[in-house]
């Protein structure tokens, strides 16, 4: 079956995950991965929306993440204070989902600007949750299109915490979350070596080395194991498309 | 002693130029219709809070309402940027201020709770304390750690929409709960907008879920459908659609202008606004119920 660059990045997002995890979900493409592993693999997943809901049971793909949807027949409903203190800080949390303009070698997220910050060049979002879930969510993942503009060799801005200059200083940082275990892009994904630097660890089907590298702002490392992705199956596309029917993000 | 009075009146006697104001509501019960008001009554150099300013402030800094903005996550949440308000940090035209949800939250719940700071555990990432210098860190007196911290949040206005609220304003709400409550005790005036007014036997036949008590309230103003095109949890939907029609309408100033015509100045309040939509859109959002089990409190 054929499948477009953002069904590809949310399938094998959506396969990092394991049933009986609790997942902060981000807004979008994380968005659609939680609710497509909820679907096949990870029936136990427990989604947890920024927004204060805890066991969300979505029974249509949420635009935003704080959808109404979400609450109906979720397990328990708090308040955002609430849901960064006793879920977040707390370490309650498995796995966190961010995105983000720029992610750089050692995997530091840029969401807040590009250029500089008193005199923005490009103004984006900003933070949202994205600061606190990269810093104690036990370990994140994040999900970006492979374009050599958002790989640069160090962020314009650090919006969210990956491994800093490399090295231990995230871990002496004491920062409970272990930070970025994970890059998925359109084109495979980048893993975090011993030094915390981001390196090719699998390609998906049909995309070479060099395509990568020529794509990602850093002298990109190969792994001595690297791995080809499975393409993502007839199910697993059936389901995602079902869920985004408007192709609002797929 | 009843509270009631019309929007219109609430926002004329409660809310001034200059004032710090928020809105509250994460995506859930965004008081749009005061906003309009605002909007409509032509306040001016207001600082805007809220963890998103969502549409809400896209729209107030459009009309010329705002000098400042407080905010946490400035984008049109799943659809893309909130334009107006980039425009404007762009150009250097609005002032603002930039705080991580939990940052942005916190400061209310410090606000709301009457501390004079109140610590979160650090990030790792360092920027934003660096840009922003309410950020601070202090030395934890137990462990000789540092700990990030934060001063309180006290909006001049909060105002706090709710699915039901009786004349005293003792209100209640479920769905997300976002920071409603956190934001009516850290303000100084509060005023409540309710899709129903209740009795009070109503209120007390539930008290679980009253996260307002009547004696922080200022006023309380009966209006349905408020939170269009955010939503009221069991009463109608968000409406998606227009979230994503915003987009385009945004993407010039003349758009933006012609909207504000005919949706806000265009219209004398919010009854008049819903008609406008039409039976369509009220058709799109219509919610099915799906009621609680009611809970047994017991006769004591």
């Amino acid at each position: 079956m054929e499948y477009t660059a953002s069904e590809l990045m949310t399938v094998n997002a959506s396969r990092l995950l394991s049933n009986g995890e609790t997942v902060l979900v981000g807004v979008g493409l994380p968005n659609l991965a939680c609710n497509l592993a909820q679907r096949t693999h990870a029936p136990g997943l427990i989604m947890i929306y920024e927004a204060g809901v805890v066991g969300s049971r979505p029974s249509r793909l949420p635009l935003s993440i704080g959808d109404p949807t979400l609450v109906s027949g979720a397990a328990l409903v708090c308040s955002m204070y609430d849901l960064f203190s006793l879920y977040l800080q707390r370490g309650n949390v498995d796995v966190g989902f961010l995105g983000g303009a720029q992610i750089d070698r050692y995997g530091n997220i840029n969401a807040t600007v590009i250029g500089e910050y008193h005199h923005p060049k490009t103004r984006l979002p900003g933070s949202g949750g994205s600061m606190e879930i990269a810093g104690w969510a036990k370990r994140f993942y994040v999900i970006t299109p492979h374009q050599k503009r958002r790989f640069p060799e160090k962020v314009d801005f650090c919006t969210s915490a990956g491994f800093l200059n490399g090295g231990n200083q995230r871990a002496e940082s004491g920062v409970i979350g272990k930070g970025p275990q994970a890059v998925v892009t359109d084109m495979g994904l980048l893993t975090p070596d011993q030094n915390g630097e981001l390196i090719l660890s699998a390609l998906h089907p049909g995309i070479t080395v060099e395509k990568v590298i020529a794509n990602t702002g850093w002298q990109l490392k190969v792994s001595e194991h690297l791995t080809v992705t499975a393409p993502p199956s007839e199910t697993e596309l059936h389901i995602l498309r079902e869920l985004d029917p408007q192709k609002i993000y797929l | 002693m009843s509270k009631l009075c019309s929007l219109s009146e609430a926002i004329r006697d409660h809310v001034h130029d200059g004032d710090l104001i928020y809105c509250a509501g994460f995506t859930h019960l965004i008081p749009f219709a005061a906003g309009h008001e605002i909007i409509r009554q032509q306040r001016r150099n207001l600082i805007l809070a809220r963890a998103t300013p969502d549409l809400i402030y896209d729209q107030m800094v459009a009309a010329g309402c705002a000098r400042k903005i407080i905010f946490s996550y400035m984008g049109n949440p799943g659809v893309g940027s909130l334009r107006v308000l980039r425009a404007e940090l762009e150009a250097g035209r609005l002032e603002w201020e930039e705080y991580s949800h939990f940052g942005m939250i916190s400061r209310l719940q410090a606000g709301a709770s009457g501390l004079p700071f109140i610590p979160m555990n650090q990030t790792a990432a360092c920027d934003l304390e660096h840009a922003n210098p309410s950020y601070r860190r202090v030395t934890d007196p137990y462990t000789n750690r540092e700990v990030i911290v934060l001063p309180p949040l006290n909006p001049d206005v909060a105002i706090v929409h709710v699915q039901r609220a009786d004349a005293n304003g003792n209100a209640q709400i479920w769905g997300i709960l976002g920071e409603q409550k956190e934001a009516a005790f850290a303000a100084r005036r509060v005023i409540i907008t309710a899709e129903e007014i209740v009795t009070e036997e109503v209120i007390r036949s539930d008290p679980n879920r009253t996260i307002i008590p009547d004696f922080i309230v200022t006023t309380v103003c009966h209006v349905p459908y408020c939170a269009h095109p955010s939503y009221t949890q069991g009463y109608y939907d968000r409406d998606n659609e227009f979230y994503l029609t915003w987009d385009k309408i945004s993407e010039t100033q003349e758009g933006v202008q012609k909207y504000l015509e005919e949706w806000v100045y265009g219209v004398v309040d919010r009854n008049q606004y819903w008609n406008k939509l039409g039976d369509e859109t009220h058709a799109r959002l219509r919610v099915s119920p799906r009621p609680s089990i009611p809970v047994d409190y017991g006769d004591y």
